[in-house]
């Protein structure tokens, strides 16, 4: 038992906790914060993996930005005060649950029977400050994944327009009718 | 005889003859119409008129020939196996005497026919049908076998039927004249049908239908069992029974021979109305005036004779047929002469006279006179011709009289209107009672409603003595010579076998009918008062009529010159003609037999002027009728038709009724279709409908039907709307994926 | 060190913990927020991989890739996140709720 894996183990145990707590909370909230606290784990955990700038990128984004928007909404429309305990299809969550069991069995079973056990190979001090460097990935991404990297700006400008139409309000009677001939 | 290919002759025109007439029939058919009354007859007149042409070209031919015959082929009509019937021509003294007689008399009839049909409404169509017939008359006579001869046997047949019943909606009840028509047709088809049997057991017999190459057979047939090394058929009139025995196999030629020909006389007695087919010429008399003149009289019911003198070898092998025929002639004659005596119309006198003098003409041909039948078949051809078409005169007259008094409002439309009715007057009054509006029950052919109209028409009234004259057989007119040859024959026939007693005096006694009867009808109708007032005002008709009557009574006067007896320089000049086709033997002249016939005939017309001339009749009352019961069996026809209504029509209707009702309708229809057939296919299709289709198909295809729809609602049940539901179901799918993937592969 | 397939262990947990989520919760913000764990827990599982195909001295490119694609995954994320949340935010316009289960009127 080394150092890292048992850094590892809370870090890991703090995350599924904060998950399940997302998921079991009652308060949209709660809920949301909880899932904050579960994105900033992970981001220590690409930092164990010697990739501080995805880690960075995923406090920014996921965290800062994503969540941030989720907790607007939240606010806006109220979400907090949502829970119906009735429910038409009651079968729906034991079966989830079920299936949910699972899939997390067979998972574990391919990865505990094939995944390697093994350790990734040290790096030496260049290695890991190039590995997760920006300037590693900016190269990969401006050259190799250039046709990708632009589709992902317009899709972004899609996001923003679709968002924008999707809210706006229905605009009647703006312009005065001209009268039409009969 | 010789075909002749060679040189140009006379004889190669013969088909023209047909083709004449034919062109007519076609050109009336296609403009006939348009070109209506009087051109069509003027073109169907002129067609005939070249025919006779052709005639005179082949009797001049035969002159210029020596009397060969020849045969002019124009084609193969039937060649199976050894059956080889070509459409040929015999060129032949016998065949152009019957060409020369139908085309001369047919020419002058369609003349006559010109006026008499003047306004019929299908003027057209008379002259198509009367051409046509020519036509077929021709290829009776002129043909070179026996199927050609049946061709236009069949097809003068048919013309009599359909010129018969011209005025189809005329008659009693409307039918009158369909029915003569249709009668006349049934009676020769009961004819016909023994000749066809007679044609089978010729080709059967001798192998060949070609006149030439069956008498060929025949004759060698006869030579075998003759003992006689001559064939000399003359003589097998003395009933040789030479040949007939010996013959181990099958019937003997003579058996043969008299099958044959007794199976020709049934044929020849459809055609020629003897007994017992004789019932329908009467009736026939429906038909216009011309019809009865050309068909009834002088051509079509000339055939039977022709196709026995024609047939005369095979009858020269079989003299009980001979025996047979010369007896039913006779009978005829007699039977036929008597039922004349008691007859009012005008026409059915000349009919049952007509019937009477084929019976001279078969009895003549029975005997083996055939010179003598051919002799009489020419004369009586022109004065019954001549009467027949001198009644119509007198029957136009008297209608036109009729017509004169019950005035139709106006002069001229009546005129015109007369001729219309008086066209068609020949049906209307070919039954007692007419049903037409316009003639109460007034008959213009009886002969009571005449008398006197020698004032009013009077070439009329000469034309029709002479042709009286010369019927009754008074010399030196055309009856006395023939009718005279026919009972020398006779004569002596009788004194060598008992049969020609029979025929002699029947004969004789025919001949004292006959003049008794043409007397009783000429002074019936042109002596003493008119007994009506139609007479009074009857008129003489258009020479278009008269011309044609005027030549056949010169035919009638001079027409005996044709075969004078031998001792008279150019005398037998026919008979000679004859003999180069047929085997004649010369009767010559017998005295006392002239001698009797002569007194016979000058008998009958006194007596007839002792009861009709001196004290003309003023009553509808004939004298005769004092005789009460012989003189109603006489004018009821002998009741032959009643006889044969009661013992053939009514058990055949019976049968057909029966047949018809109860076993057609009743049975077949009713009973097998209505009940077995289609109720058996209702309940059938019911049974199918129901049971099958109902209860077995739709249930199984509604189960099916029903089976979809549950699995389809059982299955929509998926389809929850929740999105949750779907993303589970997609999560199944994963789950399932990867463990197959895992564990499977 | 700690080896490879003990971050994709956990990558699955969290994993099947966000597809429960997807399909328990009734919530549709907290649907939501399921999905972006379960995109998330992909990502780890990227990185991971690229770490442990990271060997030598040069820069793997396929390493590399891993990263790049976590960049990607990243930007689609948040992109699919601003037009869910707007989406959500025009139906509870309409509907006045967010709950999931409201949304089935399109039941066969």
């Amino acid at each position: 038992m080394t150092l890292d894996i048992i850094i590892f183990l809370v870090l890991a145990t703090i995350a599924v906790l904060a998950a399940l707590a997302m998921l079991l909370s009652d308060n949209a909230i709660y809920s949301a914060l909880f899932l904050i606290l579960n994105f900033a784990v992970v981001s220590v955990f690409y930092l164990m993996l010697n990739a501080p700038f995805i880690a960075m990128v995923q406090v920014t984004v996921y965290a800062g930005a994503i969540m941030v928007l989720f907790l607007f909404v939240i606010m806006l429309l109220g979400a907090d005060k949502l829970r119906q305990p009735q429910t038409d299809i009651p079968w729906q969550q034991p079966l989830a649950i079920l299936l949910g069991l699972v899939l997390l069995g067979v998972a574990a079973f391919a990865i505990v029977s094939r995944g390697s056990v093994s350790v990734p190979s040290p790096l030496s001090d260049q290695m890991i400050s190039a590995f997760g460097s920006p300037f590693e990935l900016g190269k990969l991404l401006f050259t190799t994944y250039l046709f990708p990297f632009e589709v992902t700006s317009f899709l972004l400008l899609v996001a923003m327009i679709g968002a924008i139409v999707l809210t706006k309000e229905e605009k009647t009677k703006l312009l005065p009718r001209r009268p039409t001939k009969n | 005889m010789h075909d002749s290919s060679t040189a140009f002759s006379l004889s190669s025109l013969v088909p023209l003859i047909v083709v004449f007439p034919l062109l007519g029939v076609i050109l009336n058919m296609l403009v006939g119409k348009r070109l209506g009354d009087p051109w069509a007859g003027i073109i169907a007149s002129l067609m005939s008129g070249l025919a006779f042409v052709i005639a005179v070209l082949q009797f001049i031919g035969l002159f210029l020939d020596n009397f060969h015959a020849t045969t002019i082929t124009l084609a193969e009509w039937i060649v199976i196996g050894t059956l080889k019937i070509p459409w040929a021509f015999q060129v032949d003294t016998l065949s152009v005497t019957m060409m020369l007689l139908v085309t001369g008399v047919g020419t002058l009839i369609h003349v006559y026919a010109i006026g008499y049909m003047k306004g019929d409404e299908r003027f057209h169509r008379f002259f198509i049908y009367l051409n046509l017939f020519i036509v077929m008359m021709l290829f009776l006579v002129g043909g070179n076998n026996y199927l050609m001869l049946f061709l236009g046997w069949e097809g003068v047949g048919l013309c009599s039927y359909l010129l018969i019943g011209f005025w189809f909606d005329k008659g009693a009840n409307g039918v009158g004249n369909a029915r003569a028509g249709r009668k006349a047709f049934v009676v020769n088809r009961v004819g016909d049908f023994g000749f066809v049997l007679a044609l089978f057991l010729i080709f059967w017999t001798s192998g060949s239908l070609i006149f030439n190459d069956s008498f060929k057979y025949f004759e060698e047939k006869a030579k075998e069992h003759a003992t006689v090394t001559a064939p000399a058929p003359a003589k097998a009139v003395e009933a040789k029974p030479a040949e007939g025995h010996g013959e181990s196999e099958g019937p003997t030629t003579e058996q043969i021979a008299t099958a044959i020909t007794l199976l020709l006389l049934v044929g020849a007695a459809g055609k020629s109305a003897q007994i017992p087919l004789f019932i329908w010429l009467p009736d026939a008399m429906a038909g216009p005036t011309p019809v009865s003149a050309l068909i009834h009289a002088a051509t079509m019911v000339t055939a039977g004779i022709y196709m026995i003198v024609r047939s005369n070898v095979i009858f020269h092998l079989a003299p009980t047929s001979q025996m047979v025929v010369a007896l039913v002639g006779a009978s005829t004659a007699f039977l036929a002469g008597s039922i004349a005596m008691g007859q009012f119309d005008i026409k059915r006198v000349l009919a049952y006279s007509t019937i009477s003098q084929l019976g001279f003409m078969i009895a003549a041909a029975g005997m083996g006179a055939y010179v003598a039948a051919m002799f009489h078949l020419l004369t009586h051809a022109f004065f019954k011709a001549l009467l027949f078409l001198s009644s119509g005169s007198v029957i136009h007259g008297v209608e036109h009289g009729h017509h004169a008094l019950h005035a139709h409002g106006g002069g001229g439309h009546d005129h015109h209107d007369a001729h219309a009715h008086n066209a068609q007057s020949d049906s209307h009054a070919a039954q007692a009672s007419a049903a037409s509006p316009d003639h109460h029950e007034f008959d213009p052919q009886d002969m009571r409603n005449m008398g006197g109209l020698r004032k009013q028409m009077n070439v009329t009234f000469w034309v029709y003595l002479i042709g009286a004259i010369a019927l009754a057989g008074v010399f030196p007119f055309a009856g006395f010579w023939s009718k005279d040859e026919i009972l020398a024959d006779a004569w002596l026939i009788g004194s060598k076998q008992p049969y020609g007693v029979a025929v002699y005096v029947l004969l004789s006694v025919a001949a004292f009918f006959t003049a008794f009867y043409m007397g009783r009808q000429v002074f019936m109708v042109f002596f003493g008062g008119e007994r009506t007032d139609a007479a009074k005002h009857a008129h003489e008709s258009s020479w278009v009529m008269l011309t044609p009557l005027v030549i056949l009574a010169v035919l009638s006067v001079i027409g005996g010159a044709l075969n004078l007896p031998k001792f008279i320089p150019g005398g037998e000049a026919l008979g000679k003609w004859i003999e180069h086709s047929v085997e004649v033997h010369a009767v010559g002249f017998n005295l006392t037999v002239a001698l009797i016939s002569t007194g016979v005939g000058l008998f009958g017309i006194f007596l007839s002027y002792l009861v009709y001339g001196r004290s003309p009749m003023m009553t509808m009352t004939d004298p005769l009728e004092r005789l009460g019961f012989v003189f109603r069996f006489l004018n009821g026809k002998w009741y032959v038709d009643e006889l044969y209504q009661a013992i053939i029509i009514r058990p055949i209707e019976g049968f057909a009724t029966f047949a018809a009702f109860a076993l057609d309708w009743d049975l077949w229809h009713d009973f097998f279709h209505d009940t077995i057939i289609a109720g058996g296919f209702r309940w059938f299709s019911g049974f199918l409908a129901g049971f099958v289709d109902k209860g077995i198909v739709d249930r199984f295809f509604d189960g099916l039907g029903g089976f979809v729809r549950e699995t389809a609602l059982n299955f929509r049940e998926f389809q929850t709307g929740y999105v949750r539901n779907y993303a589970l179901m997609v999560l199944f799918g994963v789950v399932a994926v990867l463990g197959y993937f895992l564990f499977v592969r | 060190m700690v080896p490879t397939s003990y971050y994709i262990l956990l990558s699955a947990i969290l994993f099947t913990i966000g597809v429960v989520g997807v399909l328990v919760r009734r919530n549709a913000i907290i649907v939501f927020m399921s999905v972006e764990l379960m995109l998330n827990s992909a990502n780890l599982a990227f990185v991971a991989f690229a770490r442990a195909f990271q060997t030598g001295e040069a820069v793997n490119a396929a390493a590399m890739s891993g990263q790049v694609f976590v960049f990607f995954v990243m930007t689609v994320a948040a992109a699919e996140v601003a037009v869910g949340l707007a989406l959500i935010v025009a139906i509870f316009k309409n509907k006045h709720s967010i709950d999931v289960d409201q949304v089935h009127q399109l039941k066969g």
